[in-house]
């Protein structure tokens, strides 16, 4: 021992080096050359230039800091979010933008929960929206126009198609449109979740209201109309991104009042574009209540609407 | 300085006295930033347009810390330890004192541009690819003085923290040339050549082992030079290093998967790494035992020897740190506290507890020595002890009860197998533990800046000899 690998240096840092890349090859490098790794979902499109412009900006306000976009296979999370992520949805993310912490919730299946509406309010003030939320206010993104000649030459480097005129299309948009843009595309990709099943309701019966008229009921339907339907359907009921809850003629854009039950399947279940509430047609944009409130919950807001309408 | 020829130690010394300089003034920024995002936590109307946002500051100061107060502190320690270790002067004196200016050119650029929102969105490697690329350099440069000091070296034997030093060197330069393979896209903006699921592997791949090089191998060379040296007693066991050595070189680049379990990621790759995580414990452990046997000849220098604690205790939570990542790992375990601010709280304990304790230690150790006097006043080393382990540990705990509580809300379900919380009522919970987090955080900062003032006094104190004797 008396000239040990620890008097000599250089033979040291070989070793030392081909010690750190055994590891480093196997798991890192060896799956790297295989398919395994390199998935693509069939249907997965590449951004486009407004979506890509939304995507810089998602990297440059961290946001992936607050919002992962990975669900994980486990029942509550598929439950919160829906389908569980797969590896090729993420072909053409470079980087990927999994994140590591959800102070706000996941964002993997964000995509079209929400209308474009919603989601431009949300930025502008999400606590109109959860009044716990953190989320810092975004508006000032509107006043940041984007550069058109940057982003094609963030396309190019990419490799991802595009014409002329999406570039030009981009003049005049802000930071904000196209935050919104790509916030919209996430998940989109996968389309086993309830999209594919728009329900359509076809009943002759229905079921009145268990709480109708209750004062109870009416003050609790109060407090969850404002910290849920508020942000949409404005000050009592008056209407704002949603349409108006106090006219009770024309309802889903049609004239003619709805019962109970149909207010209380499109609270639970939300609208979808195209789907069918006792023979009127969906516009969509109505998110889905199924997960947030319990029936009574939304029996004691049915309750609270049909006295924003006057009646007792 | 102009007294200091190039070629002997004062020389020497002085860069790397810059070198701690610099790592505190870009560790002081970096801990205000932490303070402040932890207050947006529970005030979130202070956020403001552009770099007042959290999503700026918060890359500012994970990136500012690890690279500026870390990162800095390290280099010029190293070069101190090699200097003694070889028992000669550094071989290329002025490419070390070059490589001050070219670090802090780096952090300056790099800290701009996150507040200026350009980032790559890699954990840990958020820098936007100039400032990346002067780190490159930098790293280079600091190799070949240190490596060369080592081949030239006048001592035939190299001590264990060379071994570890140079193993930092090594690790840091694989992983972070690989994990920065850009396209750029004009100065600020590139795009990794690593995409969707594979470019999730290398970058953890990197996450795990930058934290892995710099804050455990290069800490761990720290502490086995000043652990002896603030005690006076020789470490425990030779052999036991050795074999702690490389089955944690060996291991830590199989582990870095554990970071995305239950992600799209291959089962197989996430499981190997799953596995190497829980024999991790076994080489960690034994640097924590060697520690604890080197101190057990004489536990009364606890007492005596003020820097001996910062030391033990930091070593300490290295020890606990190794078990809860390991355990951490673990699907199970995984599935409830992924994602939460226990691992926030994990991250915390680890840098302040470890990290932050043992760099200011040797920093203590340093700059008297340098100026061949005393620290200024132990009774603030003392403080300052104090108060670091305080706000540690009232960080690490509110953020480990924050994320189970998280984590099991999340997962509550009712009777009929829906969800029992909305997103909305888990964040409403979690706002007394921000604003503990935050309490914490200030006090660790109280200690911290008791640290600044303590060297900056002996530096005082040091220039007034240095003066008289001239």
């Amino acid at each position: 021992m008396a000239k040990n690998i620890y008097s000599k240096p250089v033979l040291f840092t070989i070793l030392a080096t081909l010690t750190i890349l055994v590891g480093t090859v196997v798991t890192m490098f060896v799956p790297m050359l295989t398919a395994q790794m390199h998935p693509k979902l069939e249907g997965l499109k590449p951004y486009t230039a407004l979506q890509l412009a939304g995507r810089d900006v998602y990297q440059s306000e961290g946001c992936p800091f607050c919002h992962t976009q990975t669900v994980r296979p486990l029942k509550t999370e598929v439950e919160r979010y829906g389908h569980y992520s797969l590896a090729g949805e993420f072909y053409y993310d470079r980087p990927f933008l999994w994140g590591t912490k959800r102070t706000g919730p996941d964002l993997a299946r964000e995509g079209g929960k929400y209308p474009d509406s919603w989601q431009y309010a949300h930025f502008e003030d999400p606590r109109a929206f959860a009044p716990h939320s953190i989320m810092p206010s975004f508006a000032w993104l509107k006043k940041i126009k984007l550069d058109p000649a940057q982003v094609e030459t963030h396309m190019k480097v990419l490799g991802f198609p595009y014409t002329q005129a999406d570039i030009s299309a981009l003049a005049g948009k802000t930071e904000l449109d196209a935050l919104v843009a790509y916030v919209q595309t996430l998940g989109t990709a996968v389309t086993v979740k309830a999209q594919a099943t728009v329900p359509v309701t076809k009943k002759m019966t229905h079921v009145p209201n268990p709480l109708a008229g209750s004062h109870e009921a009416i003050e609790r339907g109060e407090k969850l109309f404002e910290q849920n339907c508020q942000a949409c359907h404005g000050k009592e009921g008056v209407g704002y991104i949603g349409p108006s809850l106090r006219d009770k003629d024309i309802f889903l854009y049609v004239r003619g009042n709805v019962p109970d039950d149909d207010y209380f399947e499109i609270i639970h279940n939300g609208t979808h574009p195209g789907g069918i509430e006792d023979g009127r047609t969906e516009k969509g944009g109505m998110p889905s209540f199924a997960d947030t409130l319990s029936n009574d919950e939304i029996w004691s807001l049915v309750a609270y609407i049909r006295s924003l309408q006057g009646e007792k | 300085m102009s007294v200091y020829k190039m070629g002997d130690y004062h020389y020497d010394n002085q860069t790397v006295r810059k070198f701690i300089y610099s790592s505190i003034f870009w560790g002081v920024l970096a801990l205000i930033a932490g303070v402040w995002i932890s207050i947006l936590f529970w005030a979130p109307g202070l956020n403001g347009p552009g770099w007042l946002t959290y999503g700026r500051l918060r890359s500012f100061h994970v990136n500012v810390m690890a690279f500026g107060l870390v990162l800095g502190a390290l280099i010029g320690i190293f070069y101190y330890i090699t200097i003694r270790l070889t028992k000669r002067p550094l071989l290329f004196p002025k490419i070390a004192r070059f490589t001050v200016y070219l670090f802090n050119l780096a952090i300056a650029v790099g800290g701009w541009g996150l507040l200026m929102g350009y980032t790559k969105s890699l954990a840990y490697n958020e820098f936007e690819w100039p400032a990346s690329l002067l780190i490159v350099i930098l790293w280079v440069l600091m190799a070949v003085v240190i490596l060369g000091t080592i081949i030239k070296r006048k001592e035939e034997q190299m001590y264990i923290s060379l071994w570890y030093i140079i193993a930092t060197v090594v690790t840091l330069a694989v992983i972070y040339v690989v994990n920065n393979l850009v396209v750029p896209a004009g100065l600020f903006k590139s795009y990794p050549v690593f995409a969707g699921v594979n470019g999730a592997n290398v970058e953890w791949w990197y996450g795990h082992n930058a934290v892995g090089s710099e804050l455990t191998m290069a800490t761990l060379a720290l502490f086995y030079y000043f652990l002896p040296k603030s005690t006076g007693l020789p470490i425990y066991s030779h052999r036991l290093s050795i074999i702690a050595f490389w089955s944690l070189i060996f291991a830590y680049l199989w582990a870095g998967a554990h970071h995305l379990v239950y992600t799209p990621i291959p089962d197989w790759i996430q499981t190997v790494a799953i596995a190497m995580s829980i024999f991790l414990i076994a080489p960690s452990w034994g640097s924590v035992v060697n520690g604890f046997y080197t101190v057990r000849e004489d536990w009364g220098r606890m007492r005596t020897h003020y820097l001996t604690k910062f030391f033990i205790l930091g070593i300490t939570f290295y020890g606990i740190q190794t078990v809860q990542g390991p355990t951490q790992a673990l699907r199970v375990v995984s599935s409830l506290i992924h994602y939460t601010d226990w691992v926030v709280g994990h991250v915390h304990m680890g840098a302040m507890g470890w990290d932050a304790l043992v760099i200011t230690g040797a920093i203590y150790y340093i700059i008297p020595k340098i100026y061949d006097t005393e620290i200024y006043s132990e009774k603030i080393a003392n403080t300052h002890f104090w108060l670091v382990l305080t706000g540690q540990i009232i960080y690490s705990i509110t953020m480990w009860i924050a994320g189970i509580q998280e984590g099991a809300m999340q997962k509550a379900v009712n009777p009929d197998g829906t969800l029992k919380y909305t997103w909305d009522q888990i964040v409403a919970k979690d706002i007394p533990y921000w604003q503990f987090r935050t309490l914490g955080g200030v006090i660790f900062v109280a200690g911290m800046l008791f640290f600044v003032y303590n060297i900056l006094m002996t530096v005082r104190k040091g220039n007034a000899l240095v003066a008289s004797k001239a």
